[in-house]
């Protein structure tokens, strides 16, 4: 049975953090549908926190992490910068991706994040292939790539876990389930035995857990980042959870069973979850609250910041495009 | 000046690049037997397996691990064997590579080069024998390369090695055994055309193995006193206009060649781009040759319908200055 008791101020940082992604993914909710600024999709991951925070909390700023168009808590739990990454929602200067990728190509090189992606499955390959360039150079990085449920329907997916097992390289993939692939239920779309058997048919080895509960995501993931970086083989993990809100923040997700939604926040709630660890190992609702109330008032602050901000200069739209045939130069 | 063929000129510019930058990582099926057209032989023995590495028949898994690769360090050369089997891995390319620099705001680099092998080929059918290069030339991000000869396979793979942006790089698979002079330190910058001969009656632009053909086609031509001036443009994104266009002001004339399929084709581009830039120094019509928009058969006698041929490009000069007497 994982508890806080034996780590208090662990399971603390991961409430924290869980709290901020969820504030901050509220907040460009808010943005998107109230005050119009946030003009393309965005794919809330509201109720998946427990994934990123337990993850991210066992890897160091040097690793490496790919994501996914619903990647906003692993972006944010990885350190990249609450204000940056909400610029580039809002397509504005000083945005991790000076306002050209948005959200779903939010990226943060600096804390090693390469990339969110727009195609679903496509960084399962390219994340092998980082892990092969850390096993080339013979450093000790490890690599964290996430993706969801409905890319384990993409050849990638075999592809990419083929080639991490041959070579040989330090990599765990994350299938975060959150139950639907698009708008449409995976497991009416999916034969046999899901995620993990499809790995573990592969020879990785597979682990899947209760993706809702931060402990024990937290705990599984130091077990496997220790193995990865003692040289271990590639590994698998199917974090099992649920996606609150529709595919979009547009989406009102009609094509759920009535009640089911509610249902899943009522019993599977990671935050609420974690706070009942939390009071059971001795935390106090105050402080829990104050948790909350400083995320709140982190983001609120981060959108009224970005909203603030310029958009960027126009002659942007054709830089970093490439150096050889550059369209700043020769437009055609 | 050694001479090389257009095979072992490729295998000498990455052994050199390989020797200088311990990051250049090849990779692809079959590499660790020399290539699927001998055009990595030897190298394995020199440089080891984790260098040269074979790769599963994941054309997908190939680019995408390779690019990954190149954010984090690594500078790869990717294999396709045919460029055909690349199209399992347009995503990776497309939508994946040529964006990455953009979308993530300058933040990381794909230094990369994929090597597809493209065209006519020894019966090789509808699948192996495609000339697609104006599709990637219309790609924002990516360096599109077309060397024709054993030289510019020598210097422009080493300058594509070199160079930070993605280059898609399409040899031509019926010319491997081409034999020419290569000059190691002969420099290359990619948008700059080579002249193949000079000539001051007619333009003939080209690339890949129909340029060899087009330097036939000059040579029939002066032997009837008509000076053809052949452009090999060498790389197509960017490609030379300064060369193009400067040619074609002193000739008036134009014929534009390819393997490819006419319809779209990159020549195209060329014959527009002189119509805007330079229509009213025309004096005659511009010609351009290609293969009908048709799919390439297995039968020789069916796969020669499909070809551009030196006789068509000789006709096709002596006709657009018959038309502009």
């Amino acid at each position: 049975m994982t508890t806080a008791g034996h780590n208090f101020e662990r399971g603390r940082s991961l409430l924290q953090m869980m709290e901020r992604i969820r504030a901050f993914e509220e907040q460009a909710c808010l943005a998107a549908e109230r005050d119009k600024l946030v003009l393309g999709a965005i794919h809330p991951s509201i109720g998946q926190e427990a994934v990123a925070a337990g993850i991210m909390h066992n890897l160091e700023k040097e690793d490496i992490l790919l994501s996914t168009h619903r990647g906003h808590g692993h972006t944010l739990a990885k350190g990249a910068s609450s204000l940056a990454m909400m610029r580039e929602l809002l397509g504005r200067e000083g945005g991790c991706c000076g306002g050209k990728g948005g959200s779903m190509h939010i990226a943060d090189f600096d804390v090693g994040m390469l990339g969110a992606n727009g195609v679903v499955g496509a960084n399962i390959t390219i994340a092998a292939g980082a892990a092969h360039a850390i096993k080339l150079a013979g450093d000790k990085r490890i690599v964290v790539d996430i993706f969801g449920d409905g890319a384990i329907n993409r050849g990638p997916f075999l592809e990419g876990i083929n080639w991490a097992v041959v070579f040989k390289l330090p990599i765990l993939f994350v299938c975060e389930d959150n139950q639907y692939s698009a708008t449409t239920r995976t497991t009416t779309m999916t034969a046999g035995d899901g995620a993990a058997a499809r790995a573990a048919s592969l020879g990785m080895r597979s682990t899947t857990v209760d993706g809702n509960n931060v402990e024990l995501v937290a705990d599984t993931m130091a077990e496997i980042a220790a193995r990865l970086r003692a040289g271990g083989a590639p590994e698998f993990l199917h974090a099992k959870t649920y996606r609150r809100t529709g595919h979009t923040s547009f989406d009102p997700a009609g094509y759920r069973p009535a009640g089911e939604p509610e249902e899943e926040e009522k019993r599977n709630d990671p935050i609420a979850r974690q706070r009942a660890v939390l009071q059971e190992a001795g935390m106090t609702l105050a402080d829990m609250d104050q948790l909350h109330e400083d995320a709140q008032n982190e983001m609120i602050d981060v959108l009224k910041q970005a909203a603030d901000t310029p958009f960027p200069a126009t002659e942007t739209a054709f830089e970093d495009v490439q150096d050889i045939g550059s369209p700043a130069v020769e437009a055609y | 000046m050694p001479k090389l063929t257009y095979r072992d000129a490729s295998i000498a510019a990455i052994r050199q690049s390989m020797q200088e930058d311990s990051t250049v990582w090849c990779v692809g099926e079959d590499l660790g037997r020399g290539g699927v057209f001998g055009q990595y032989k030897g190298l394995r023995e020199e440089f080891g397996e984790a260098r040269i590495s074979d790769a599963p028949i994941s054309e997908a898994a190939i680019m995408g691990a390779a690019f990954g690769a190149a954010m984090t360090g690594a500078r790869p050369v990717v294999e396709m064997r045919f460029s055909d089997f690349a199209l399992c891995a347009t995503d990776e390319l497309v939508n994946q590579i040529a964006k990455a620099r953009f979308m993530f705001g300058g933040q990381s680099r794909a230094p990369m080069v994929v090597r597809k092998p493209m065209g006519l080929w020894r019966s090789s059918a509808a699948q192996h024998s495609q000339s697609l290069e104006s599709w990637y030339a219309h790609i924002p991000g990516l360096v599109v390369a077309c060397p024709g000869t054993p030289q510019d396979n020598y210097s422009m793979l080493k300058a594509a090695i070199a160079c930070d942006d993605p280059v898609v790089y399409l040899e031509h698979k019926g010319i491997w055994d081409n034999e020419g002079d290569v000059n190691f330190d002969e420099p290359y910058e990619f948008g700059k055309a080579r002249i193949r001969t000079e000539g001051s009656d007619v333009t003939i632009v080209s690339w890949s193995n129909t340029a060899n053909l087009a330097v036939e086609a000059a040579e029939k031509l002066s032997r009837e006193g008509i000076g053809a001036e052949v452009i090999d443009l060498r790389s197509l994104w960017p490609w030379d206009k300064e060369a193009v266009l400067g040619s074609v002001a002193k000739t008036g004339h134009l014929v534009v060649a390819h393997e490819a399929v006419a319809v779209g084709g990159f020549g195209a581009e060329v014959v527009a781009t002189v119509a805007e830039q330079a229509g009213h120094q025309l004096k005659g019509p511009v010609r351009r040759l290609g293969a009908p928009r048709s799919l390439v058969p297995y039968a020789p006698n069916l796969e020669d319908m499909l070809r551009v041929t030196t006789d068509m490009i000789v006709a096709a000069a002596k006709d657009t200055l018959e038309k502009g007497k």
